[in-house]
């Protein structure tokens, strides 16, 4: 090992997780390729965003990081110590290094619980003091004052952005090194959720910590990640800093959901968006070669729809699994 | 100019709730012109889905206030019987897809029947003929005439929108209703059936209300916007407008606050949540949370109209008495 500080926080590599389906009534058996081999290191300190459309992989992803759903193959240490070999105890200990941010905060807030008793139970759990200064200054962090008030709240008494304040303090109180917020604003109005990116952005960067930001909009992630991890049926496409591949994305796969969004602009009545009509594949038996190849305006016959594209570097910093950089 | 295709005048849509009278639509009017778009933008519980039921009369039963005047191409439907609303408006001439309605599809019926069924029913056309055109509707919208024999749950998310889409077209409806139509769906599906409608609305002139939370996607359809806020429309204008420079303070805190990819300035929050719409305040519904608010916001706001066609619920434009 080397010392604190130096090594990554979060290490995978090739790492599976993989859902049995039974045969069930009308209902088929066979397996669901939800992660199928991602490698990366996170270091403390960075945030990165995951980015890619519902059934990608990203939320089996930070389940797999949180270690709610078990790797399939595949290595993943999270500060120096392997999930997979750990006992009840270093488990318990573990879920007091990362944090979980959920996308809906009135689903993750038990609604008969005070904000006070909501922030006090990790502490409990843990068998650290949770007098009210804890909590006070858990409230005060994330903005939501005068705290006094709000720690005698129930969550249905809180607006959504409330809400979610409430549900990020939770995840912070245990002081952890890494915080996974798994599209924490896209039940949020738009005017909220700036603010809830920017308090993310702020509570990382001063305490120095790891956030792992999943999300489907590319849009939101300009100022709230330093890298950009783009998933697609279960993989890596691309990987890159935030400013260089939102300016110059290199995958068609990032080229296709940069082209989907629609900044408010009132020419965009005028033109049509390029994207493909198709739908993203099964994961029970995505397609043979590049997983991106039947809906890819640039597929090579004979080479994308029959080799696993390897990991090109097209760009010094920008990492793209696609045949073109070859 | 021709009078326009649809004329909403003081809409107003109030329920009776525990707590009180909830005004979830407050003296709305808008107008629009065939074959364009209105983009009703809004966010959450500010009265966008009630202003979809009130224009189709999908009322619940706890409405304690249902009046205004709604004029379809002259005809007031607001004066009509359930019945006769029912059988020449709702289907026939205006049409709806609700949000999430890709869910709402019957899952042992097959998808072919399920598009043909309005124009049997509405408009008494043969079964025959009725599969024929639904077979085309599909195909309209980016399904092929295939899955006609399908059943919904052999159907992506996706693609069961677009079937959504197709009953809704098929009978030829003057006016369809989109409430939050993509915000389900993926963002490649949502550019694409974006896409589809943009190619429908130039191919067919219908024209569309399109009820969203999303400022992007709203601004890919729209050639007017109506912003609401707490029950009320708060600024009317051209959509080319409205997304350079929206003219009311609540429009300008929202662009400021929608994240671009091409835009290096960080998105800015709003401060503050909407009035409740039980016994909402009496002066302007924004005030409270408006930067630029001074002494006259204690009373209600005058519908000012500016230049360019723009209309703002706003004391800043409104010559204070």
């Amino acid at each position: 090992m080397t010392a604190p500080g130096t090594a990554p926080l979060v290490h995978t590599a090739e790492l599976r997780t993989w859902f049995t389906l039974r045969k069930w009534g009308f209902l088929r058996a066979g397996t669901v390729h939800a992660l199928d081999g991602v490698s990366f290191d996170l270091a403390r300190g960075e945030a990165v965003a995951i980015v890619g459309e519902s059934g990608c992989g990203k939320s089996t992803l930070a389940r797999t990081l949180l270690g709610l759903d078990r790797p399939t193959s595949g290595e993943v240490a999270i500060a120096g110590t392997p999930l997979g070999t750990m006992d009840k105890d270093a488990m318990r200990r573990l879920r007091a290094t990362v944090g979980y941010v959920q996308q809906d905060p009135y689903a993750a807030l038990p609604p008969f619980m005070s904000v006070a008793t909501i922030l006090a139970e990790p502490l409990r759990i843990h068998g650290l003091s949770h007098g009210r200064d804890r909590l006070t200054a858990a409230l005060e962090e994330v903005g939501l004052t005068p705290a006094a008030e709000f720690l005698e709240k129930f969550p249905h008494m809180l607006s959504g952005g409330q809400q979610q304040r409430v549900v990020i303090a939770r995840a912070l109180i245990l002081e952890p090194a890494l915080i996974i917020a798994d599209e924490p604003v896209s039940m949020l109005d738009a005017s909220v959720s700036a603010g809830i990116l920017r308090l993310l952005r702020r509570i990382q960067q001063s305490r120095s910590l790891t956030l792992v930001f999943i999300t489907h909009n590319l849009a939101t992630v300009r100022h709230f990640a330093d890298r950009i991890f783009v998933m697609y049926a279960g993989r890596f496409v691309e990987t890159g800093p935030t400013e260089a591949l939102l300016d110059a994305p290199q995958h068609p796969y990032t080229q296709a959901l940069l082209a989907a969004i629609a900044d408010p602009d009132p020419d965009n009545a005028d033109h049509d968006r390029a994207v493909p009509d198709s739908e993203p594949p099964s994961l029970i038996n995505p397609p043979p070669g590049c997983r991106f190849h039947p809906r890819c305006p640039h597929a090579m016959p004979g080479l994308c729809d029959r080799d696993d594209p390897p990991a090109f570097q097209p760009r010094p910093s920008q990492t793209s699994w696609c045949w073109l950089h070859r | 100019m021709s009078a326009p295709l649809l004329a909403v005048e003081d809409l107003r849509l109030h329920y009776r709730t525990e707590a009180g009278v909830l005004r979830a639509l407050d003296g709305v009017s808008f107008e629009l012109n065939r074959g364009e778009a209105v983009v009703l933008l809004g966010e959450s519980g500010c009265g966008k889905t009630s202003m979809a039921r009130a224009l189709l009369r999908l009322l619940p039963r706890n409405v304690a206030d249902y009046s205004g005047r709604v004029r379809l191409g002259g005809t007031d439907i607001m004066a009509l019987s359930d019945e006769a609303f029912r059988r020449d408006i709702r289907w026939s001439r205006i049409s709806i897809v609700m949000q999430a309605a890709m869910n709402s599809l019957n899952p042992v019926i097959r998808v072919g029947e399920q598009v043909a069924e309005p124009l049997m029913i509405h408009a008494g056309k043969p079964r025959a003929e009725a599969m024929d055109r639904a077979s085309r509707a599909l195909t309209r919208v980016g399904v092929s005439a295939d899955f006609m024999d399908r059943y919904p749950f052999e159907l992506s998310g996706g693609m069961r929108q677009r079937v959504v889409l197709a009953m809704a077209l098929i009978t030829e409806p003057e006016l369809v209703i989109l409430d939050e139509p993509t915000s389900a769906l993926d963002l490649l599906t949502q550019a694409s059936i974006m896409n589809v409608l943009k190619r429908i609305k130039r191919e067919t002139g219908t024209s569309f209300v399109l009820i969203t939370h999303d400022v992007g996607t709203s601004s890919e359809l729209a050639d007017h916007v109506a912003l609401m806020y707490a029950g009320q429309i708060v600024e009317r204008s051209p959509a080319r407008f409205f997304f350079r420079s929206p003219a009311h303070p609540y429009g300008q805190a929202l662009m400021a606050s929608v994240p671009r990819l091409h835009d290096r300035t960080e998105p800015r929050h709003l401060e503050g949540t909407p009035p409740p719409l039980i016994d909402p305040p009496e002066g302007c519904r924004f005030a409270p949370r408006c930067a630029q608010r001074f002494a006259p916001c204690d009373r209600p706001p005058p519908e000012a109209r500016l230049e360019d066609g723009r209309r703002s619920l706003c004391w800043l434009h409104g010559a204070a008495p």
